[in-house]
C-alpha cells in the first residue's frame, strides 16, 4: 500500500502541477479537499483522469469520485482494490 | 445618452432551421434540433447527441456562392449566411452615407479548420496545409463578413465564453449611443469542432441523452453550433430611410461572478448582478418582464446558480420562464444572439417556446419553466440571459415597439 | 475628451516591469523571437493559483497587478483585455491531448485554461471584482477595441478601468508562422532592425496594461485626447484625413505633434505605407519606433501605447527609441500610428497632462 501511496503522490504532484512540491509534502491522510493545497472541482476531474490513463480504473462521476478522494489513502485503497 | 437601440434586421442558422423562417417553423412546432452526430469528425459520432447544423461545408459554401473546397472556417460560413440574412431583411442600403459597423463573437474561430492542421503537424511539423491554420484566430471570421458584406467603418471581435455574443450586442448599442456609429451589426458565430466537443466531455458536463434544463434529474448540456445577427439602428439612421423597425433592444448588463474560472456561484451573485443591470438601464420595473429566455444549459451548476439568482431578483412575482437550449444546444458564443432573435419572434409572432423535458423541479429551487408552447400571448418585454466561463455574465431586454 | 493614464503595467522582453525604468539599458540580443523576461511571479501571485497558469496569463496577471500597484487602485469599474491570439499554449496544449489519447480521456484543466477571456476572468477573480468585464480578440485591433471601451466606459461616468493588451509566443507558433515567412530568415541584433532591407520581422510577445481614470493624479503620466480604429483603409490620403480628423477634434495642428511613435516592424512590404507617410507628412516631426524592443504580435500596439505614455510622463525620449532626430525641449502632443498586417490600423492622440 505505501508504495502505491507513494506513486500516487509523484502522479498527483504533476496531473495537478503542484509546482514546489514534494511526494514528503504531501500528507496521505489529511482530506485532499478543504485543506491548504486548494484543490477544486477541477481538480478532482483531473485525479478521474489520471486513475483512468494511469491505472485503468474508471469513476464514472464526480459523486463517486467525492467519495473515493478523501485522502490520497483513500484513493490508494480504491486503486488497490480495483487494480486492473 | 437615452437614445433608444432599434433592431430592423434579424438572421439566424442553428440545428432547428438555416433561416429565420424555419427557425420559427420549428419552434411554433417544437421541433428540436438534438440529433447524432452527422457532419463532425470525430470518435464521439454516435455517442453524443449535439445541435448541429444540417449541412456540410460544401453545402453552406455552395449556399453562400463562395468556393466548395477549403474556402472558410464552418464558423466563418455560418456567421456569413446569418450575417447576410440580417442585413438582406433590414433592408439596409450600406451606401447611404451612414456609419455601419460589424461586431462579432466567437469562441472557436476557425479551430474547426486549424484542428486538422494540428492533427498532421503534430506527427510532422513539416505537414498540415497552411491554409487551414492560417484561419485559427477568432478574427478571422469577423473579418470575412466584413469583406463579404462590404462593411468598413468599425470591425471587431469579443470573446467571453458562453456571454459573448450578448455582448457584442451590447457594445454595439453603446457604440451607437456614443454616436460612433449609426447601425451595427451584431451577434456570434460557432461552429462544431472536436476541440469544444472534448473539451465540454473532459469537464463531465454532456448529457448522453436530450438535455433537461431546470430539471432535478438534468445531467448536462448538449453542445450545438450557430450563427445569429441582428442590425441595431439609430433613431436617425431608422428615421432618415423611414423604416419600421422590429422591436428595441431596450437593456442590458454585465457583471462578473467572480467565484471561479468554469463554475457558478451557488447564490448566482454575477447573473444577479447582470439582470439587475439590464433593469437598470431599460428603466423599466421588475413587473414589465413577462418572459425570461434563461442561459438554462442544463448542467447542475448553471441551473441552480441561476435558478437562486432569479428567485432572489423576482421573488414571489415570477414571470414565464424557459430555456430554449433543449432545442438548439448550447451554441457557446452564438447563445446570446441566438437566444435573442429566438426572443425577437417570440415578441414579434406573440408566443412562447417550451422548455422542453422538464418534468420534476430542482429540490433546491422552485423553477416551474414554461412545459408547453404558449401562442397568442400578449409579450412586451423579454429578459435573455447569457452566462459564461471567467464569471462573465450578461442580460439582455428586448421590447415591442 | 480627457482620459487619464494614472497607471502603467509592462511585462515584456525589455526591462519595462518598473514604471519608473525607461529604457534606461536597453536589451539588444540576436535573434529572430524576442520572449519576456519572466519577473519574479510569485511575489506577486499565490502558489495555489499560480499552477494552472499559462505563460502568458502569469505575466498579463503580473503586468496587470504592477499597473494598479502603480496606480495605487484597488477598485476597478471594469476589466478589459484584447489579445489577438489568447491562450496559445494551453490550446496547444489540449489539441496534443485529443490526438495523443485518441480524443478518449482528457485533462480538462487545459481546455479550460484556453478561454480566450481567462486572464479577464482570473483579474476578476483575484480582485473580487464584479463590475464589467470584456476581452476583444480582433488581430490587430483586439487591444485597440478594449480601449476604445474603457475610453466609452470612462465618458459614462466610469472612475478607473483597468485595459491590457497581450499576446504569448509558443516554440509551435513560431514553427508555424516560419512556413508561412512571417519573420527574418537570419539571426539578428534587434537593434539593427530597420537597418536593412531585408524581408520578415521579428517575432514577439508582452503584456502591457493602462490605468484609464476620469481624474488625473499627481503620477498621472498623459492624457488620452482621442483614437481612431481603422479597418483595410483605402490609401495612405484616408489614412491621413482620419489623422487630420483625429487632430482637428482636439483642435491640434500636424505642426503642433511633438513625436510620433510609429509600429514599424522592419518588414519592408509592411514598413512601405510607412515609409510612404513619412515622406508626405511626417518630414519635420521626432519619429520613434518600438517594435525592435517588443517584437511583432497582433497586440504590440499596447507596447506602443506604453513608450508614449512614458515619454509624455517622463518628458524624455530614449535614444533606442527614435528613427530621426527632430528633438524639441517640450513634448506635449504624441500621436501613436500602428498597422497590423495592413488592414487593422489604429491612430491614439496623447497629450502631456499639463497641455
Amino acid at each position: 500500500m505505501e508504495e502505491i501511496i507513494e506513486k500516487l503522490k509523484i502522479q498527483l504532484i504533476d496531473q495537478l502541477n503542484l509546482e514546489d512540491l514534494e511526494p514528503s509534502d504531501l500528507d496521505s491522510d489529511e482530506p485532499l479537499f478543504g485543506s491548504k493545497l486548494g484543490l477544486d472541482s477541477i481538480d478532482a476531474l483531473e485525479i478521474i483522469v489520471l486513475l483512468e490513463r494511469e491505472h485503468g480504473i474508471k469513476v464514472l462521476n464526480q459523486e463517486d469520485g467525492k467519495k473515493i478522494f478523501k485522502s490520497i489513502r483513500s484513493i490508494a485503497e480504491h486503486i488497490s482494490a480495483h487494480k486492473v | 445618452m437615452s437614445k433608444k437601440i432599434f433592431i430592423s434586421g434579424i438572421g439566424m442558422i442553428s440545428s432547428i432551421g438555416d433561416n429565420i423562417e424555419d427557425s420559427l417553423a420549428s419552434l411554433l412546432e417544437t421541433r428540436h434540433g438534438i440529433k447524432a452526430i452527422e457532419f463532425l469528425e470525430t470518435k464521439h459520432r454516435g455517442k453524443i447527441p449535439v445541435g448541429e447544423v444540417k449541412a456540410s461545408n460544401e453545402t453552406l459554401s455552395q449556399r453562400l456562392n463562395l468556393p466548395t473546397k477549403d474556402s472558410h472556417s464552418r464558423t466563418t460560413l455560418l456567421g456569413t449566411i446569418a450575417a447576410r440574412e440580417a442585413l438582406r431583411n433590414s433592408g439596409v442600403d450600406l451606401k447611404d452615407g451612414l456609419r455601419t459597423g460589424l461586431i462579432s463573437a466567437t469562441t472557436v474561430g476557425g479551430i474547426d479548420q486549424s484542428e486538422d492542421f494540428y492533427r498532421e503537424f503534430l506527427k510532422d511539423p513539416t505537414k498540415g496545409k497552411l491554409r487551414h491554420i492560417s484561419k485559427h484566430d477568432c478574427g478571422d471570421s469577423t473579418e470575412n463578413i466584413a469583406d463579404d458584406l462590404g462593411i468598413y467603418h468599425f470591425v471587431s471581435t469579443i470573446s467571453t465564453a458562453c456571454s459573448s455574443s450578448a455582448n457584442s450586442m451590447m457594445m454595439g448599442a453603446r457604440m451607437i449611443k456614443h454616436n460612433l456609429l449609426d447601425r451595427v451589426l451584431v451577434g456570434g458565430t460557432d461552429a462544431l469542432t472536436r476541440y469544444t466537443l472534448n473539451g465540454f466531455n473532459a469537464l463531465k458536463i454532456l448529457d448522453p441523452g436530450h438535455c433537461k434544463p431546470f430539471d432535478q434529474n438534468r445531467k448536462g448540456l448538449n453542445l450545438g453550433e450557430g450563427a445569429a445577427f441582428v442590425l441595431l439602428e439609430s433613431e436617425k439612421s431608422i428615421r432618415q430611410r423611414k423604416y419600421n423597425p422590429i422591436c428595441e433592444l431596450t437593456g442590458y448588463g454585465n457583471s462578473n461572478d467572480a467565484y471561479h474560472q468554469t463554475a457558478s456561484s451557488p447564490e448566482g451573485k454575477g447573473a444577479l448582478g447582470a439582470m439587475r443591470l439590464a433593469i437598470k438601464t431599460s428603466a423599466l420595473n421588475l413587473n414589465d418582464i413577462d418572459y425570461v429566455n434563461a442561459h438554462g444549459t442544463a448542467t447542475y451548476i448553471n441551473d441552480l446558480s441561476e435558478g437562486n439568482a432569479l428567485t432572489t431578483l423576482f421573488k414571489e412575482r415570477f414571470p414565464k420562464i424557459g430555456s430554449t437550449k433543449s432545442f438548439t444546444g448550447h451554441t457557446l458564443a452564438a447563445a446570446g444572439s441566438i437566444e435573442a432573435v429566438i426572443s425577437i419572434l417570440s415578441l414579434k409572432h406573440n408566443f412562447i417556446a417550451p422548455n422542453l423535458n422538464f418534468s420534476q423541479t430542482m429540490e433546491e429551487v422552485n423553477i416551474q419553466p414554461v412545459k408547453e408552447l404558449i401562442h397568442d400571448v400578449n409579450i412586451n418585454h423579454i429578459l435573455s440571459n447569457s452566462f459564461g466561463f471567467g464569471g462573465n455574465c450578461s442580460a439582455l431586454i428586448i421590447s415591442k415597439l | 475628451m480627457n482620459i487619464y493614464i494614472n497607471g502603467l503595467g509592462n511585462v515584456s522582453p525589455q526591462v519595462t516591469t518598473d514604471s519608473k525604468v525607461f529604457l534606461e539599458e536597453p536589451i539588444n540580443k540576436e535573434g529572430v523571437s524576442f520572449w519576456c523576461i519572466d519577473p519574479d511571479y510569485k511575489a506577486i501571485l499565490q502558489k495555489a493559483n499560480l499552477r494552472r497558469m499559462s505563460r502568458l496569463i502569469k505575466f498579463g496577471i503580473y503586468a496587470a497587478q504592477q499597473c494598479l500597484l502603480d496606480a495605487n487602485v484597488e477598485d476597478l469599474d471594469a476589466i478589459l483585455t484584447g489579445t489577438g491570439l489568447g491562450c496559445q499554449k494551453d490550446t496547444e496544449k489540449f489539441l496534443i491531448d485529443i490526438y495523443g489519447n485518441d480524443e478518449g480521456v482528457l485533462s480538462p484543466t487545459k481546455f479550460m485554461q484556453s478561454t480566450h477571456n481567462t486572464l479577464s476572468g482570473q483579474i476578476a477573480l483575484m480582485l473580487n471584482c464584479e463590475n464589467y468585464n470584456f476581452t476583444y480578440v480582433h488581430r490587430g485591433a483586439s487591444f485597440e477595441s478594449a480601449l476604445l471601451d474603457g475610453v466609452m466606459l470612462i465618458e459614462e461616468g466610469a472612475k478607473n478601468v483597468l485595459v491590457g493588451g497581450l499576446d504569448e509566443l509558443t516554440e509551435t507558433y513560431l514553427t508555424i508562422t516560419n512556413r508561412m515567412k512571417m519573420w527574418r530568415k537570419e539571426q539578428i541584433n534587434q537593434l539593427d532592425l530597420f537597418s536593412d532591407k531585408q524581408s520578415g520581422t521579428i517575432a514577439g510577445e508582452g503584456a502591457s496594461f493602462f490605468l484609464l481614470s476620469k481624474e488625473p493624479t499627481p503620477k498621472s503620466y498623459a492624457k488620452i485626447k482621442g483614437m481612431k480604429i481603422l479597418f483595410k483603409p483605402k490609401s495612405i490620403e484616408a489614412i491621413h484625413a482620419e489623422m487630420a480628423s483625429l487632430l482637428n477634434d482636439s483642435d491640434i495642428a500636424f505642426e503642433d505633434l511633438d513625436v510620433v511613435v510609429l509600429g514599424v516592424n522592419g518588414d519592408p512590404a509592411q514598413d512601405k505605407l510607412y515609409d510612404d507617410l513619412k515622406e508626405k507628412y511626417f518630414q519635420e516631426i521626432q519619429l520613434t519606433a518600438f517594435k525592435h524592443l517588443c517584437g511583432e504580435y497582433k497586440t504590440a500596439s499596447a507596447f506602443g501605447m506604453w513608450t508614449a505614455a512614458q515619454i509624455l510622463g517622463k518628458q524624455n525620449i530614449p535614444e533606442v527609441l527614435k528613427l530621426n532626430k527632430n528633438d524639441k525641449p517640450r513634448l506635449k502632443n504624441v500621436l501613436v500610428y500602428n498597422c497590423y498586417n495592413n488592414s487593422n490600423h489604429s491612430l491614439l492622440l496623447l497629450q502631456d497632462v499639463n497641455a
